[in-house]
This record gives structure tokens, C-alpha cells and sequence, in this order.
């Protein structure tokens, strides 16, 4: 890819050769017999006031890598460059190694950066009452007291559309949609510039979706935020999404604006992927491409294109070498040895 | 329809909470059957009751809540191999939500698939609680492998040996698209992802070979390739063990390929019936109307902002009069539809509504 970039250019991350790998331990001494590769050497870039979704198979490692660049784990490797003002002393942008950040520096990054979590139940503590999950990022980092806090909490409960006197509640008198908004809630309280928003609409009925996906697109609009929205439905990551990243096995296969990737999709699992969705039309005849063999396995991943055993366009050099990322056209980069010569089919 | 096809009739359910603030009736009046090896859709507002009637439909409604009025009948098939085969009816309402019999019903014969697979707060499970039941109750344990979870579950229902259970479990797990299941069995559940958890209980449930599936958005963590893979492992269980669905969802694309007839729920009645292509294609109720709306398509991009409901669902302690939905409802009619509740009237040889644009009054 191209040069670093500095402050000045709008990019607001910037992450390159991510990888995290989770030990897998066996036996009384728990030795360490190999690696859960989740995510491995994932690069891309979020501009400022953008939303880049991501999308994959389940386990490709969108979660972790999520998780990685907010330092919820630590990495095995690589950068995650993001563009604040928090830790200059005169203010001025700088770019700031997230990976490398030490524990007073990420307590301040935190303000700027939130995640909205894919399990809202397992993320929300279960002895604290509404008011008190989303007051306890505004009370860590000393914004506002008592009645302030409550201002705030109320208006953030109607913008999700729940109702005030929702806040007195806890999280188990709730429905599985009602609390992915508690979650949201949570992930706003500071304002913050980037929000990683893991499947954030998934428990959501479509018309609360549709309110939520507004509620997103308008903070965006009025605070110049930026997401990576990490979701399995396809039509909602096209609506949502400037540019799109498909990853495959802890890689990240193919990434380009929204309306190119969908419509013309340089990658087979993006062509597979595609034929997938299902469509909201009884009447429909699916033409899904079945995707041959086993869901690759990340602690012992094929040689050459990880995703060669499944592809129906796979020649010999596709199991002998990795794909290169690469910009094929301007701002669709692509993994795959055809990518020049395939004709694939979009939605 | 005889009465043959029948697998489990609910009839006027009501679910209440009494919480301090007063009562919250989560599912009020709902009545809908299930039908041997067919799929029913549900579909609704979130909260409006759908995943309290599945529970219903277990007998294991959690505290505060409690099953109100109404019946819930299982015709339970008996005999077979040889002998006549005679239906049993048994009043799921009335059994000992802790008995022998709901017990045996729960994951044996009527399998689940619940929302959000890892939970801490499950209200109905305890410590004393069985490893299988707390499994088949829709829960994976944090501290236990996956494995062995699944080992004990099946054991419970399947008269096979533990090397057998073992086998298959780690064949479920291959089918359900867990790479490397053998090796997988023994993973906990922190070390899967959020799709695997939901797939090892989509493999739990399966595994029992249920007369009756209730899949409580089963496919939500799923990529659309895996998802389209499980969707064909029910459909084909379904034709196999002639097992029947209830599949409740958000997603209007996965109803519309699996339901063949769908019920639409607000505030914990049902306001729609009818055929998938019916409902989809010449939806009645006004809700129904704002939902399919309200979905972004694939294909067609628009940076525009997305159709929603106005308004938020009212208040629980202060229903609207008449209608609940009028509030919110671009068909509103003053002086009626705030005064008048309408009742549940039959439009079409299998299409039924409750709205007064279709009642004269
Ligand atoms: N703590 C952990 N220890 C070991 N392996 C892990 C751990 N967490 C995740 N994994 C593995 O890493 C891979 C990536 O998991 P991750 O949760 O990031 O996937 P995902 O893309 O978010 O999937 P989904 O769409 O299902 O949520 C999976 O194979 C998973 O089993
Ligand atoms: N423990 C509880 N105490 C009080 N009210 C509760 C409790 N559990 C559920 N409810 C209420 O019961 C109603 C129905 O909940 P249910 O879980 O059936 O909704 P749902 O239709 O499945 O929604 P979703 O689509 O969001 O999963 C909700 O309004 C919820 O607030
Ligand atoms: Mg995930
Ligand atoms: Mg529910």
C-alpha cells in the first residue's frame, strides 16, 4: 500500500499487518501446540468521517480484530495509527500507534474511540441498572455530574429510542433488541470519533434498525464520525458503508467502495458471498453458489490462497502462493491470482 | 386442515411481568398452531412478545413473568413401530414447569434454538440445574467444553452410548460448518467465535431430532453463506424427521425463504396472518405495510435515510386506547381508531388482520 500517512491526510486509522494469534494449550503443562491464527496481517484504513463495513465468514476473526485494535487484547503484531489531538501537548493532530500505546494513553484514546459489542447481554453487567452502565464511561472520565449525567442519559435513551424511565431498569427486564441499544447508548456517552460497531443492528427489528442506521448516519453527518461497521447483513452494510472490506480467514480478500464491490465483486468468496443473500421475496429463486469442502481451519490454514480448497476458479498457483493485496483498479484492492482475468457475478 | 396436522395449538396466551411499576403484558391474547412438518414465521417489533411465546411454548416463562390465561396443547404422538399410533393432547400450561414430562419435551421433542447463546442472566438457571438441561434450556456453560455440553445433551434424549454421543456431536458440529470439529469438541465456548457458539447450539438442538423446532433468531451471528447452509440442514431435517419450525426473525430476507405462512406481532398480539406470498406481496395491516419498508435492499444503493415508524412503542403502564398501534399508524382514523379496539377478522381464505380499515364500524 501506500506511505504512511500523516496527519494532515484525512485518514483517522490506519492499520497495517495486524495479526493476533490465540495459543492453543494442551495437556497438564499447558504447552503451547500451536496457534488459533484469528487475525493475520490485516491492513486497511478508515477515513475521516467514513464508514468502512466489514464483512466475512463467521470466525474470519472481524471481532478480534476489532478487539485487537482497541487493545481489549494485545497484538501479536502490526500497527494501528489513529489521528488525535488527546496527547500533544499544543493540540495539534498527530498520528498515535494504538498498539503501542501504554495505559494512561489508551485511557484518554478511549474517549475518542468506542465499541459496540456483538453480545450486548455478555458485555452489560447484569448488577447495574441502565443509568448506571451508560453514566460509567461520563463518571470514569469526569464528564459532568448528577443531574448533567442524567440530561445526558435521557436524551441518549431517546435517540436510541428507548424511553427515560427505561433507566432505572436492569439489563435482564429487557428484550434481546432493547438491550443491543443500552449497548449503543453506552458506545456514545463521550462523543466519541470512531466507533467500531460489531454487528450492532443484528437483535434489532427492521424498523428500529432503520432507526438506529439513521441514528448512525446523522451523529456521522453532525460530528464528522467514523465507523467500522461489522455486520452479516448485506444489504445493511451496503446501505451503510462507503467502502467495504471482506475478509477471509484472518485476511482481508478484497476492498473497495460499496456499490463497486457489490456490483462488480474481483474476489470469489465476494461473488459466493453475494449469492447468498437472501432476499426478502418468497417468490425468489435462489441462485447460491455452494461453496465446496471445509470452512478453512485458522490454526492450520491451506497453503497458498487460504481460499483455494473452495474455490471454483482455483488453478495450480493458487495453492502454491499467496495472493498479493493489491490495487487492481483505483480503490479496489483485491487478493486473488485471476483477479485480472475472472468475470464475476455481483447482486 | 384436520386435526392430524396439528402439532401445537396456542390459544389466547397471555404472558404478564408484574414489575414494581405495574404490569407489563409481554404476550396478550395470542393464538396461532403449528403444524407438522411445516414452517411458521414470526416476525414483530422488538419486545413485542415473540421470544416470551416460544418460552411459553417450553413452559419455562422466567421470573417475574408467568403464563396468565390461556392453553398451549401439544399433540403428542405416541406408539408407532408396530403399534397404533395415538395422539396424545397435553396442556403445556398446566404441566410442573420442573416435572418429568416437560422435561422430557424440552430439547427431546420440541427443540430450541433461543437469542444470544452465551448468557450469565438466564432467570431459570441454576446452579443445581443438569449440565443437559441447562444445554437443552439454551445455554452453553462458560467453564465446560463445548463437547461436552453437546455429549450430555444428546445422551439425554438418545439412547446411545457416550463414544456414540460423542460421534454425534462432532458429526453435528461438521454439518452446523465448525472447521475441524474433531478438534473443536474440546474447545470452551470463550474460544469461539459468536457464530460458532450460535452454530453449537443450532448443533445441539438438531441433534435431538425434535418433532418440533423453535429457532428464536437462529441465524443472526451467521454469515449469509453459513447461514444459507443451516436454513438447508433445518429444511432438510424438516423433510426427514417431518419436524416442524417456528422461526422467529428479524430478517424479512431468511422469513421469506423459509416461512410458508407468517404471523406479524405488536405488542404481544398478533395484527397479521397470512401466507408468506401473501403477506409479502399484498400486506394488509399498516404495521406490516411500515415494515417491509423499512428494510434496505441489496443492489439498489441510496444514501437516503431509511423509512421508519414514528414514534416509539408506548408505554406498557399507559397503553393507547383503542388500537395500540394508532399512535404511530399513517393510516390513522380519528374518533375510531382511538376509541375502538379492532378485533381479529378473516380477509381472505388464509389471511386474517386486526385493524379497523377492514371492520365496518
Ligand atoms: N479467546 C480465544 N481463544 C482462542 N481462539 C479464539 C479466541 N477468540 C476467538 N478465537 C478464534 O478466532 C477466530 C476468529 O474469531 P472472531 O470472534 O474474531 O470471529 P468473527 O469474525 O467475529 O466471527 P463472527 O462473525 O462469528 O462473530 C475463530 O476461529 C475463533 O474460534
Ligand atoms: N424480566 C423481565 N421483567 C420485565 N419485563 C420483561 C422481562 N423480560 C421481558 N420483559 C418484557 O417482555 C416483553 C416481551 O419480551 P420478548 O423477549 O418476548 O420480546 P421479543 O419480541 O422477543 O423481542 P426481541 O425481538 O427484541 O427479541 C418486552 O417488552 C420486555 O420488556
Ligand atoms: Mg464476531
Ligand atoms: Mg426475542
Amino acid at each position: 500500500m501506500v506511505a504512511e500517512p500523516s496527519p494532515q491526510d484525512n485518514i483517522l486509522l490506519d492499520v497495517r499487518g495486524l495479526k493476533k494469534y490465540f495459543p492453543i494449550q494442551r495437556g497438564l503443562l499447558r504447552r503451547t501446540v500451536g496457534y488459533v491464527k484469528a487475525v493475520d496481517d490485516v491492513t486497511f484504513f478508515v477515513r475521516e468521517g467514513e464508514t468502512l463495513g466489514l464483512v466475512g465468514e463467521s470466525g474470519c476473526g472481524k471481532t478480534t480484530a476489532g478487539r485487537t485494535i482497541i487493545r481489549l487484547y494485545e497484538p501479536t503484531a502490526g500497527s494501528a495509527l489513529f489521528k488525535t489531538r488527546l496527547l500533544s501537548p499544543d493540540g495539534s493532530p498527530q498520528m498515535v500507534d494504538l498498539l503501542k500505546a501504554d495505559k494512561q494513553q489508551l485511557k484518554l484514546l478511549r474517549q475518542e474511540i468506542a465499541m459496540i459489542f456483538q453480545d450486548p447481554i455478555n458485555s452489560l453487567n447484569p448488577r447495574m441498572s441502565v443509568s448506571d452502565i451508560i453514566a460509567e464511561p461520563l463518571v470514569i472520565h469526569g464528564r459532568g455530574k448528577g443531574p448533567e449525567v442524567e440530561e445526558i442519559i435521557v436524551n441518549l435513551l431517546e435517540r436510541v429510542g428507548l424511553r427515560p424511565e427505561h433507566m432505572r431498569r436492569y439489563p435482564h427486564e429487557f428484550s434481546g433488541g432493547q438491550r443491543q441499544r443500552i449497548g449503543i447508548a453506552r458506545a456514545l456517552a463521550l462523543n466519541p470519533r470512531l466507533v467500531i460497531c460489531d454487528e450492532p443492528v443484528s437483535a434489532l427489528d427492521v424498523s428500529i434498525q432503520a432507526q438506529t442506521l439513521n441514528l448512525l448516519q446523522d451523529l456521522q453527518a453532525d460530528f464528522n464520525l467514523s465507523y467500522i461497521f461489522v455486520a452479516h447483513d448485506l444489504s445493511v452494510v451496503q446501505h451503510v458503508s462507503d467502502r467495504v472490506a471482506v475478509m477471509y480467514v484472518g485476511k482481508i480478500v478484497e476492498m473497495a467502495d460499496a456499490e463497486e464491490l457489490y456490483i462488480n465483486p474481483l474476489h470469489p468468496y465476494t461473488e459466493a458471498l453475494m449469492s447468498a443473500v437472501p432476499k426478502p421475496d418468497p417468490l425468489y429463486k435462489s441462485e447460491r453458489i455452494v461453496m465446496q469442502g471445509d470452512v478453512a481451519d485458522p490454526s492450520n490454514p491451506p497453503p497458498g490462497c487460504y481460499f483455494h480448497p473452495r474455490c471454483r476458479y482455483a488453478v495450480d498457483i493458487c495453492s502454491k502462493q499467496t495472493p498479493e493485496f493489491r490495487e487492481l483498479r483505483p480503490d479496489h484492492f483485491v487478493a486473488c491470482h485471476r483477479a485480472e482475468e475472472l468475470q464475476l457475478r455481483g447482486v | 386442515m384436520s386435526s392430524g396436522d396439528t402439532l401445537v395449538e396456542v390459544k389466547d396466551l397471555k404472558v404478564e411481568f408484574d414489575v414494581r411499576e405495574g404490569i407489563i403484558k409481554a404476550v396478550d391474547g395470542l393464538s396461532l398452531t403449528v403444524k407438522r412438518g411445516r414452517t411458521l414465521g414470526v416476525i414483530g417489533e422488538s419486545g413485542c412478545g415473540k421470544s416470551m411465546t416460544a418460552r411459553a411454548i417450553l413452559n419455562m416463562v422466567p421470573k417475574p413473568g408467568k403464563i396468565t390465561g390461556g392453553e398451549i396443547l401439544y399433540y403428542r404422538q405416541v406408539g408407532g413401530n408396530g403399534k397404533p399410533l395415538i395422539t396424545d393432547v397435553i396442556n403445556i400450561t398446566k404441566l410442573d414447569p420442573d416435572g418429568e414430562l416437560i422435561r422430557q419435551i424440552r430439547g427431546g421433542e420440541i427443540g430450541m434454538i433461543f437469542q444470544e447463546p452465551m448468557s450469565s442472566l438466564t432467570p431459570v438457571y441454576t446452579a443445581g440445574t443438569h449440565i443437559n438441561e441447562a444445554v437443552t434450556l439454551h445455554r452453553l456453560i462458560p467453564i465446560r467444553k463445548v463437547g461436552d455440553q453437546l455429549v450430555e445433551t444428546i445422551q439425554a434424549h438418545r439412547k446411545v452410548s457416550k463414544q456414540e454421543a460423542r460421534e454425534i456431536a462432532i458429526e453435528m458440529l461438521r454439518k452446523v460448518g465448525i472447521p475441524k470439529p474433531e478438534q473443536r469438541v474440546d474447545a470452551y465456548p470463550h474460544q469461539l467465535s459468536g457464530g460458532q457458539r450460535q452454530r453449537v447450539m443450532i448443533a445441539v438442538a438438531l441433534s435431538c431430532e425434535p418433532k418440533m423446532l423453535i429457532a428464536d433468531e437462529p441465524t443472526t451471528a451467521l454469515d449469509v453463506s453459513i447461514e444459507a447452509q443451516i436454513l438447508d440442514l433445518m429444511r432438510e431435517l424438516q423433510e426427514t424427521v417431518d419436524m416442524a419450525i417456528m422461526f422467529i426473525t428479524h430478517n424479512l430476507g431468511v422469513i421469506a425463504e423459509m416461512a410458508e405462512e407468517i404471523v406479524v406481532m405488536y405488542m404481544g398480539k398478533q395484527v397479521e396472518q397470512a401466507s408468506a406470498v401473501e403477506l409479502f406481496y399484498e400486506p394488509q395491516h399498516p404495521y406490516t405495510r411500515a415494515l417491509l419498508q423499512s428494510i434496505p435492499h441489496v443492489g439498489k444503493k441510496s444514501r437516503q435515510r431509511l423509512a421508519s415508524i414514528a414514534g416509539m412503542v408506548p408505554d406498557p403502564f399507559h397503553l393507547p386506547p383503542g388500537c395500540v398501534f394508532h399512535p404511530r399508524c399513517s393510516s390513522f382514523m380519528p374518533g375510531k381508531c382511538d376509541v375502538i379496539v379492532p378485533g381479529w377478522k378473516q380477509i381472505g381464505p388464509n389471511h386474517w388482520v386486526r385493524c379497523l380499515l377492514y371492520e365496518e364500524v
